[in-house]
């Protein structure tokens, strides 16, 4: 029985896959995000440095984590939207950067909020800080670069090109903290080492990580979806979609 | 982690603004973002409806006259 890898490679039938899988995803990371806020708050004890301060890293890390890890799977659809010309994996790539760009602000801004009590600055330009606003400035160019081309083809190769360019900033930013002395701290959590942190606050940590990542699956579903009903408006199985729903 | 009271929870040890100000932009963030696609989508259905309408209503008059 021969696996058919391409069968939902043609946006009619990704379409209605994806249909099927957001519901799943949404209610998961609903449930996941209710476990993980009440581990933050109500069974995640204080820290005995920063007290409650410290809570914040129950959304900073997560989103800062997603930032990195949306935009490698951005430049991965868009590496094969652009080597294999499949316009349906463009278009998963544009429907990522949205997301991605969210992310990163939120990393920025709750390590803003989490670093002006405990650093007593809102902002310095440290090697860290520093590549994670050039990954927001990257993903705000590449939308800016996808919407100022009106041809959906040529955008999705720019924006590929863009999209490869910048890959070379997720190291930069993820072993930042080991290359330069930066105000930041180092990496808390390694798959190797064992853990520095207290279990439960890990768990509270990992719990809300996967929650945004299940978020992000179904943000980029539906989005996905939406762009591939603009796209494909002139085909007949979009007209035909459209007739059950009218 | 049991709180004092409501106002303690509310406090944060003194970080109430960093922490909530934190959580609060990110539940907008997230919310705003599901609010915004899921008005991007509902209008480009209404678009497709009335395209394929007028299509529809074209049609119809081509066959009667």
């Amino acid at each position: 029985m021969a696996i058919n890898w391409f069968k939902y490679s043609s946006p009619a039938s990704f379409y209605s896959l994806a249909g099927k899988l957001i519901p799943i995803f949404s209610i998961v990371a609903l449930i996941l995000f209710v476990v993980g806020l009440y581990i933050s708050f109500f069974v995640a004890p204080t820290d005995f440095q920063q007290s409650e301060a410290y809570r914040i890293i129950f959304i900073h890390v997560p989103a800062a984590w997603m930032s990195m890890f949306l935009y490698l799977i951005m430049a991965g659809w868009a590496a094969i939207g652009l080597a294999f010309n499949t316009r349906l994996s463009s278009m998963i790539a544009t429907a990522i950067a949205p997301t991605g760009a969210m992310f990163t602000f939120l990393a920025l801004w709750t390590g803003a909020l989490w670093g002006k009590p405990m650093w007593g600055a809102w902002w310095v330009w440290d090697a860290r800080l520093t590549s994670e606003l050039i990954l927001f400035f990257l993903y705000i160019g590449f939308m800016a670069l996808q919407a100022a081309i009106d041809d959906p083809r040529r955008a999705d190769k720019a924006g590929a090109v863009l999209a490869l360019v910048g890959v070379v900033n997720i190291p930069i930013i993820y072993f930042s903290v080991k290359w330069w002395n930066t105000l930041h701290q180092g990496a808390t959590v390694s798959l190797t080492e064992s853990p520095k942190m207290a279990s439960i606050m890990l768990t509270g940590m990992l719990i809300m990580s996967i929650a945004c990542w299940m978020y992000s699956i179904a943000m980029v579903l539906i989005r996905t979806r939406t762009i591939i009903l603009e796209r494909e408006r002139h085909t007949v199985w979009v007209s035909e979609l459209h007739k059950e729903t009218t | 982690m049991a709180w004092a009271s409501l106002s303690d929870f509310l406090s944060m040890g003194g970080y109430g603004f960093y922490v909530w100000g934190s959580f609060l932009v990110f539940l907008i963030c997230l919310v705003g973002e599901v609010v915004l696609v899921l008005n991007r989508r509902r209008t480009l259905l209404k678009q497709l409806s009335l395209t394929h309408k007028a299509t529809k209503n074209e049609k119809n008059n081509e066959t009667t006259t």
